[in-house]
């Protein structure tokens, strides 16, 4: 039983990692940033958990603009991607320019929040 | 191969059919492009027509929910309303004369003395900032409009607003299959709303309260709410979470949005109609609009910390939004694995997930289980179990807008409406969208809510609105197509129109045919009146098209079914008719209640009062009065006490600092002035003297039969005050379970504080003392005040102001007080009374 499902898992794994490899570049991209985004805010909330929530607001202004930004990136990648039926007249500049205009407004408030 | 939306365009302009080569175009063409050729520049024509119409349509709407509001500044004055607008009032006077910056750090030390008012972090800035930016902009177009007069038609103009903001989010949900019948719901929807009481009774021109921009602000966020759901545009995503800002700016009730769409996006995920377009509805907005939240000093960190949020943030906004990626991320990985390995995934990940879930469920728990009210703050406890209020909360209990309304007032408030609800909730469902499917879980929270507090209808009027111009719009629709389908028929022998080929049937059983069986089956289970329909247009077309046809109508009609399904039901002329004229009535029935509503009900200015007598109108100007009296005759840093309702009026209009007021967010603050007013004279002058109160002003209505007096609320003075301090006991007071204040009241009762400064000098008005509100003479007729003295009563007596006594500086040997500090603080401690902790 556990031999079936680890074999099971390992098979899974593996077309995983192949369908994942078959996606384009510009949404591996996107990807990794949302990554990166998420790795950032597991360091803040680790740092929080050693150091004290003081200020609070800087806190959640900082997890929140982690999150913010892998939630448009992942919005982005949504939207540009190519499989995606209900976006395909949705050119992906103005998608990006969406995504800048979101980050924009975004990161103004975090700004003010920071303290 | 079939254009259902084509069929649409011809039987709304009642053209006829296209030819039958058009019927086998591609149903992806846009419909302006199947129109047959010689209606096209006829259609565009119309429909450029109907747009022109439907702007001026609009513009009119507009005027109609300024207009209608007007009635208290014709009826009375251009002036501000009640009690919370004036504190708004001056606010923004505040704001106007001294800029933004010191608005934001203004600290009031004029009111709840000696305690202060942190104004920057308690207010919601949403209305001062926008009344303060009209007016600033005029100023600078060198209209010079005061800041009372922006205030006054502040609420007008944002009803306007709203009533555009309903038209766009009735016709944004079925926009996106049927254009046409968006418009006519939408404008019906915002002609309802500009005139609905519910709505106007919170938005009269001087009504300067919150609500006035807030369902504004509601309104227009459920609609970009709607619009980013439809098309999946992350600008509209902004503008939502921008326009969700506005609403937490404005006013309390933002906890109202950001519980209902969450609940929705559950829905929608529960349903099964998660789509990519519903998470770039929602989590940007769950991002950028806690964010926003926790900007505005009001809310500050309860955006996150509370429960109020925790129902939205840690069990419900964030739960959802958790489970929102999950599902996302399952979808995702639907979509680049076989099915196999999708089943061994969802297997392994079962199984690790319900560990991980129960685990994070159990600590949650723990940690709001911890707190001693699970973390709600009263206000929303009261509204999931309406009786805790009255059970621990007196001050919220007492405020009248926090009772449950009653069964009449939902008649009053959004009248016809109510019977129209059901049917535009029936409507909504064929089909059901994602729009649709939140405007119906938007009216049933709305329901209950409304039903808890009468407060909360006004959020219930635009869901009612836009249900009930569903309903109508549909409803007129279904009989102005029976009518026209049948009026041609009307003018000719015989009907050669072959546009009813695909429209509905008439129950003449003059031209029921024994016809193909096969059609007629197939119909038959889906709607009754189409058999006929088949068989009318055997009879029309030859035999070699007929059996050509035949096939392709088949196909026609089954896949049209769905979609034309309502579309083929035509009733019959006469009953269509008088059923539209029924409709008819039934909105100028509306009109008329809403009308009469607006001027007679909800236009009173409440600091003005009017009453018809044998000879004439009388006008009340009682309470601007005094207040103009304690500017003029009192000085600038005199304390004046009284009871809550009245403290926002005393700053902004008397100028002079109050002990409480109508804020209420300190409730041993409130139970002391109660306790004074509950208490004998000696006490009462104890406790004012504390505080360092010179005045103390009472409302009185016992001459003129104005029931809205300080005896009237004596009962939660003493309730208040005997929450706080024990030794006010409300039995005391009452005889027989009643407070009374004739010849059977109890002696506590004749002796308090309130008593005395209501009735000192009655007696004098009459010769008996007869008090006009209660019904009976006056207990105690003849007595003198010991500590106090009368410094002004208005002309009908509604307002009477005293001062406190300075203390003598000897006290004869009679009494067996000394004027040793030490003993009389002692005697002070004894009676229980509050000391001043500053002496």
């Amino acid at each position: 039983m556990a031999k079936s499902s680890s074999s099971d898992a390992q098979a899974l794994i593996r077309s995983l990692r192949s369908a994942y490899a078959a996606t384009p570049t510009n949404l591996k991209i996107i990807d990794l940033y949302v990554v990166y985004a998420i790795t950032t805010a597991v360091i803040q909330i680790v740092y929080m958990g050693i150091v004290g929530s003081f200020p609070f607001n800087s806190f959640l202004s900082g997890i929140l603009s982690c999150v913010g930004t892998a939630v448009l990136a992942v919005c982005l990648r949504i939207q540009v991607n190519k499989e995606n039926k209900e976006f395909k007249d949705l050119s992906p500049e103005r998608a990006f320019a969406d995504f800048v205009l979101c980050n924009l407004v975004l990161h103004l408030v975090i700004m003010n929040f920071l303290g | 191969m079939l254009q259902p939306l084509n069929l649409n365009r011809i039987h709304r302009w009642g053209l006829q059919s296209p030819p039958a080569s058009h019927r086998l175009l591609p149903c992806l063409i846009q419909p302006s492009m199947a129109d047959p050729s010689e209606a096209k520049g006829e259609g565009s024509l119309r429909k450029a027509f109907g747009g022109v119409l439907g702007v001026f349509i609009l513009l009119l709407i507009g005027t109609l929910a300024f207009s209608i509001r007007l009635f208290s500044v014709i009826k009375y004055e251009s002036v501000i309303h009640e009690f919370d607008p004036y504190f708004n009032y001056r606010v923004t006077q505040f704001l106007t004369k001294n800029g933004i910056y010191d608005f934001w750090n203004w600290f009031d030390d004029r009111t709840w003395y000696p305690l202060g008012r942190v104004i920057g972090g308690t207010v919601y800035p949403g209305l001062t900032l926008t009344a303060g930016s009209i007016w600033w902009l005029l100023n600078n177009l060198n209209i010079p409009l005061s800041v009372e007069t922006v205030c006054v038609f502040t609420a007008p103009i944002f009803s306007a607003n709203a009533a555009w903001a309903t038209y766009l989010l009735t016709k944004a949900p079925p926009s996106h299959q049927f254009e046409v019948k968006g418009t006519g719901a939408g404008l019906t929807a915002a002609a309802l709303l500009a005139m609905v009481p519910s709505y106007i009774s919170r938005s009269v021109a001087g009504s300067y309260d919150n609500e006035a921009v807030a369902i504004f602000a509601l309104i227009f966020t459920f609609y970009l709410y709607i619009k980013t759901l439809n098309t999946g545009s992350l600008f509209y995503a902004t503008l939502n979470a921008l326009s969700y800002f506005y609403m937490v700016c404005s006013w309390g009730g933002y906890t109202f949005i950001i519980n209902l769409i969450p609940m929705h996006v559950l829905l929608c995920i529960v349903t099964g109609r998660y789509s990519s377009r519903l998470y770039i509805a929602y989590a940007p907005l769950v991002v950028l609009g806690t964010l926003l939240a926790s900007l505005v000093p009001v809310v500050g960190f309860n955006a996150v910390m509370t429960s109020e949020h925790f129902a939205s943030f840690l069990v419900k906004c964030q739960e959802v939004f958790i489970i929102l990626h999950v599902v996302a991320l399952v979808y995702y990985i639907k979509g680049i694995l076989s099915p196999k390995m999708f089943k061994v995934a969802m297997t392994l990940v079962v199984t690790i997930g319900i560990a991980v879930c129960s685990a994070v469920l159990a600590i949650l728990i723990a940690l709001v289980a911890s707190s001693p009210t699970k973390g709600w703050s009263g206000r929303s406890l009261s509204l999931l179990d309406p009786t805790y209020a009255s059970k621990y909360i007196p001050i919220i209990a007492s405020v009248s807008e926090h009772q449950p309304p009653t069964w009449p007032s939902y008649f009053m408030d959004i009248n016809v409406l109510a019977f129209l609800v059901p049917a535009g909730i029936v409507a909504c469902f064929l089909p059901l969208s994602d729009a649709s499917s939140f405007v119906i879980l938007y009216i049933a929270t709305s329901v209950y809510f409304s039903g808890v507090m009468v407060r909360l209808m006004l959020v219930l009027a635009p869901a009612a609105c836009i249900m009930s111009g569903i309903a109508l719009s549909e409803a007129f629709d279904a009989f102005t197509r029976s009518i026209k389908f049948q009026l041609p028929k009307l003018f000719e022998a015989s009907p050669s129109d072959a546009g009813d080929t695909n429209r509905g049937t008439q129950d003449e059983p003059t031209k029921v045919d024994n016809n193909t069986p096969t059609e007629k089956t197939e119909t038959t289970a889906k709607e009754r009146p189409s058999e006929k329909h088949r068989k009318k247009e055997k009879k029309k077309l030859e035999k070699g098209k007929e059996i050509k046809e035949k096939g392709k109508e088949n196909t026609d009609k089954v896949s049209n079914k769905p979609l034309n399904a309502k579309k083929l039901l035509v009733l019959p002329l006469e009953a269509s008719a008088v059923a539209i004229l029924l409709l008819l009535i039934l909105g100028a029935f509306y009109v008329v209640h809403c009308v009469w509503a607006a001027a007679e009900a909800y236009s009173a200015p409440s600091i003005v009062l009017t009453s018809h007598s044998h000879d004439g109108l009388h006008v009340f100007d009682d309470f601007r009065e005094a207040y103009a009296w304690l500017k003029h005759n009192t000085d600038v840093d005199d304390k004046v006490a009284s009871w809550w309702d009245y403290g926002y009026q005393t700053t902004a209009m008397a100028n002079r600092t109050v002990i409480v007021d109508n804020n209420t967010w300190n409730n041993t603050h409130i139970a002391t002035v109660g306790t004074a007013m509950s208490s004998p004279e000696k006490p009462a002058w104890d406790i004012f003297n504390s505080l360092d109160v010179k005045y103390v002003l009472v409302v009185f209505g016992g001459l003129v039969g104005y029931s809205s007096d300080d005896i009237n609320k004596f009962l939660w003075m003493v309730r208040i005050g005997g929450g706080v301090f024990p030794h006010i006991r409300e039995p005391d007071y009452l005889r027989d379970g009643q407070y009374r204040i004739d010849a059977h009241a109890t002696p506590t009762m004749l002796n308090c504080l309130m008593y005395k400064l209501s009735y000192y000098r009655f007696v004098e008005t009459d010769g008996k003392g007869f008090d006009r509100v209660r019904g009976t003479e006056i207990g105690k007729k003849h007595f003198r005040l010991t500590h106090f003295e009368e410094v002004f009563t208005t002309h009908h007596w509604m307002v009477r102001i005293y001062k406190l006594k300075s203390p003598k500086n000897r006290i004869r040997g009679k009494s067996k007080k000394k004027t040793n500090p030490k003993t009389t603080s002692k005697i002070n401690s004894n009676k229980n009374v509050k000391k001043n902790p500053w002496q």
